[in-house]
């Protein structure tokens, strides 16, 4: 059995020697770095670096490719997260996704908060209730549909859909919200919200964004990691990565000379 | 106006290094030439028309021959009386009974393994020698004819296991007659469902199971009924497999439970044209009853075609 | 913030003393119930081969490569030509009806016709595919007969000919339909070059679309004999059950699958040669349906890789 235990100690992912092929083509090399509490690390480089990969391994997601292979450890709060032991289902609950594209259910909003309290066993009514605004609140959401909690998800726009999204992962409770590029399909305005709600939302939570947009990293981000070609360059404060990067390649892909 | 020929007769210069070529092209543009294919291309266009239309009034002349024979036959005497061997007596009760009756086995059986196949196939199967054997198997099987069902149905059902010419033995055999229909039309639905779900799911801690349940089938669910209506329709219309099981000629007793035997639709159909050469009113009967089935298929096809609309492109 | 920490605990908790045994049970049920399709595959070539053996074993070749039915005379003959001739002949007319007409309204459905015409036509076709067989033969039987006959005064009231025309009406819209999948398939830039280049829509047709289409014609067409060789009903009501070896598409014939119905809805006993004989005819018929949707597959795979 698995214990995952929240603890107070400072990191919460330490990634160390990770390697990861698709078939024979290796789409990770030799990762190492670590995750800490609290902080909002984002993922930059340019497309096919690998970015988008990482992140979906730190919660098994990338599994669902059959031909993926791994090697090395993610230690999450201690624990291997390839280790036998270690249950997806567990380690899922506990960090959540949002994705590129906003994904919710055809169902109402309210089932969509509650897809994930209700496939893990929380049946009673009014505490699913309360889970559905407490989510909807912290996903700054919930003035704008606690009227129509039983309309269709679909019905809202597209960042109120990526703002439902982020609730219904909220509302398992998770220590970790890893975001793919959560804003690379909405507006301006739309963006902008959620990068407030990002900020807001990491006093609770640990979270992990890649994103394609520099501006969106110097803005939300505390720490920055720059991949290229499935190699981690460079990771450090954002505030370093952006005005005194140490190296030459970053500097590069910073100011805009590729990617 | 420009003279068309003019546009063919102009001089066009080439230079390549400083060599000066001249190259002169003269395309005589021949206007019955063209008036030519513009005529065999509307001629031809006529005769495609025809042709489409062809179908079309094959099937119009088919519907009011069949109305115009069944006219008078048709009425509720006739849905509610039992066979008679007298026409004027003769109602099709027994025959919707054991039409009714087989779709009771047959809706079941294969919504359970035709839905749990294409489950397999999609969900769980890896892309390996076992799905594709799987499905080219249920290709081929698609593609045998009836009859062979029935032959099928004949030795397994009938005799094997003794379940005589009984609507089980018929519905058994109609099931896996509409089987791969179920099982493509299914995954096809299946198929439909957006991958970004399924990682929806599995990003909240699903497992396997839970995101088939909660999220596919919710969702592929309307293709999976519009598929199994289209497979009970063709159920409904089919005779051969039910012939070959060796259905009695008349049945005078309507069937109570689903050992006994039946007589259906189609196969009273069948029966009463055969038996025109001795009474020609069968033929009216026989027509009476290909209204009461085209009707029986036309609602259940339009019923297939309002899912199917309502549902279409939700993402 | 009480509450929060009971969801996760719950949740927590729940994920730990949950036995997840449907990820492990459930893929076998589906997998059981995936097996049904091939066991019915192995369930048919298992009783027709069992059966057919019996059969194969009492006739003699010679026999069977003869022109002489006679499954119950006193003293019966087993010759499969006469059925597999009436098979023929009754295919053969059905794809003279089929193939130029269900090739004509799919080159007139993707090349000519408007995309409202095309809306209007297709489900049209889609219900002449879905009227039952029975219906066909009955009007076979009832309608084309007789007014052949006021063509052809010679016509017997049960013929190869009238069936044969309505099963090709029977299978326009097989042909149809594949046969125009297979034209839209074709890339539109090669039409639009084509008619750019001043051809008219039917050299584009026939220059460019068909040509680059012809696998998937090919195997609409191969998927439609499939169909008309294995069609019973309308056969064994409008051809009737002659046994005789004949050219004459005036005459009765019997076709493979008319033999099996005749046979099983008489009284041929179990455990005779005459019943032995059915299972032949199918196990023939199997394999050539068979045969011929392979070939279809193949094709169409074929031509799929080609863009």
């Amino acid at each position: 059995m698995t214990n995952i235990e929240t603890n107070n100690h400072n990191i919460v992912y330490d990634v160390e020697g990770l390697n990861l092929w698709y078939g024979d083509d290796q789409a990770l090399k030799n990762i190492n770095m670590q995750i800490e509490k609290n902080e909002v690390t984002a993922i930059i480089g340019p497309s096919g670096c690998g970015k988008s990969t990482f992140i979906k391994t730190l919660n098994r997601m990338i599994e669902n490719i059959p031909i993926v292979r791994t090697s090395g450890e993610i230690r999450y709060h201690g624990k291997n997260i390839f280790d036998k032991s270690m249950r997806v289902e567990e380690l899922r609950t506990m960090v959540g996704m949002v994705f590129q594209k906003p994904n919710p259910f055809p169902k109402s909003i309210f089932e969509n908060v509650v897809y994930g309290p209700r496939i893990h066993g929380i049946k009673d009514k009014k505490i699913l209730m309360e889970i559905t605004e407490s989510s909807l609140r912290s996903a700054a959401l919930w003035d704008e549909v606690k009227d129509r909690l039983h309309d269709n998800a679909y019905g809202l726009s597209g960042g109120q859909q990526q703002r439902l999204c982020i609730a219904r992962c909220l509302a398992v409770q998770p220590d970790v919200i890893l975001m793919d590029e959560p804003t690379s399909a909405l507006d301006p305005i739309a963006t902008s919200k959620i990068e407030e709600l990002i900020d807001r939302l990491k006093e609770d939570y640990t979270i992990s964004i890649v994103t394609h947009s520099m501006q969106q990293a110097a803005r939300i981000s505390d720490k920055t990691a720059f991949f290229l070609m499935g190699e981690l360059i460079e990771f450090d404060n954002t505030k370093v990565i952006f005005s005194n990067p140490r190296d030459q390649r970053t500097e590069d892909y910073i100011t805009g000379r590729f990617g | 106006m420009m003279d068309f020929n003019t546009i063919g007769q102009k001089t066009f210069n080439l230079s390549t290094k400083g060599v000066k070529k001249v190259n002169t092209y003269k395309i005589k543009i021949d206007h019955d030439r063209i008036n030519r294919r513009i005529k065999l291309n509307n001629i031809s266009k006529v005769v495609f028309s025809l042709s489409t239309v062809f179908a079309l009034i094959v099937l119009a002349i088919l519907l009011y021959r069949i109305g115009v024979q069944s006219y008078g036959w048709l009425n509720f005497k006739f849905l509610t009386k039992n066979l008679s061997i007298f026409p004027e007596k003769a109602g099709i009760y027994g025959a919707i009974i054991g039409t009714v009756g087989l779709m009771l086995i047959v809706i079941p059986v294969t919504l359970v393994l035709g839905v749990a196949t294409a489950i397999y196939l999609e969900e769980y199967a890896t892309r390996g020698k076992m799905q594709a054997f799987i499905k080219i198997n249920i290709s081929n099987l698609a593609s045998v004819p009836s009859v062979i069902f029935g032959l099928l149905g004949l030795t397994v059902f009938s005799r094997m296991l003794n379940l005589g010419s009984s609507i089980l033995a018929g519905g058994l055999t109609m099931s896996l007659l509409v089987l791969p229909i179920v099982v493509v039309s299914s995954q096809e639905a299946i198929k439909a469902v957006p991958n970004f779900l399924r990682e929806a799911s599995y990003a909240m801690g699903a497992n396997k199971w839970t995101t088939v349940r909660k999220v596919v089938l919710p969702v592929a669910i309307p293709g999976i009924l519009t598929g199994s209506i289209l497979a009970l329709s063709r159920a409904i219309g089919e005779t051969a497999p039910l012939v070959v099981l060796g259905i009695p000629t008349l049945i005078l007793r309507i069937p109570k439970t689903i050992m006994d035997d039946f007589t259906a639709l189609p196969i009273q159909i069948y029966y009463w044209t055969l038996d025109t050469v001795l009474t020609a009113e069968y033929a009216n009967l026989a027509a009476a009853t290909i209204v009461v089935l085209l009707l029986v298929l036309f609602i259940m096809n339009s019923f297939a075609i309002v899912i199917r609309n309502k549902f279409q492109k939700r993402f | 913030m009480k509450d929060n920490i009971s969801v996760r605990e719950t949740i927590q908790n729940n994920i730990k003393n949950k036995k997840n045994i449907t990820d492990k049970i459930m893929p076998a049920f589906f997998l059981l119930m995936a097996s049904i399709s091939v066991l019915t595959t192995f369930g048919i070539v298992l009783t027709l081969i069992t059966d057919a053996y019996r059969f194969f074993i009492a006739v003699p070749f010679s026999e069977i490569f003869s022109t002489k039915l006679a499954p119950l005379n006193a003293n019966p003959s087993f010759g499969i030509l006469p059925l597999i001739n009436g098979t023929l002949i009754s295919t053969l007319i059905a794809m003279l009806v089929a193939g130029p007409v269900g090739l004509a309204a799919a080159i007139y459905l993707s090349q000519f016709a408007s995309e409202r015409v095309r809306r209007t036509l297709k489900p049209i076709m889609e219900v002449l595919a879905g009227i039952p067989t029975i219906v066909y033969g009955f009007f076979a039987y009832s309608f084309v007969t007789p007014l052949l006959m006021k063509i052809i005064p010679d016509l017997g009231a049960k013929n190869v000919l009238s069936p044969g025309i309505v099963m090709g009406i029977m299978i326009i819209p097989l042909v149809a339909s594949l046969s125009e999948d297979a034209m839209n398939a074709v890339p539109e830039i090669m039409r639009e070059g084509a008619l750019g280049l001043g051809s008219t829509r039917l050299e584009v047709a026939l220059k460019v679309v068909i040509p680059s289409a012809i696998s998937g014609i090919l195997a609409s067409f191969v998927l439609a004999i499939s169909r008309a060789v294995g069609e019973t009903m309308i056969v064994t009501i409008a051809s009737g059950s002659s046994k005789n070896f004949t050219f004459d598409i005036t005459q009765s014939m019997q076709t493979m699958t008319g033999y099996i119905v005749e046979f099983t809805s008489g009284d041929a006993a179990t455990g005779t040669t005459g019943y032995y004989s059915l299972y032949a005819v199918g196990l023939l018929l199997f394999l050539f349906t068979m045969v011929m949707n392979l070939i279809a597959q193949y094709i169409s795979h074929k031509y799929r890789e080609e863009y």
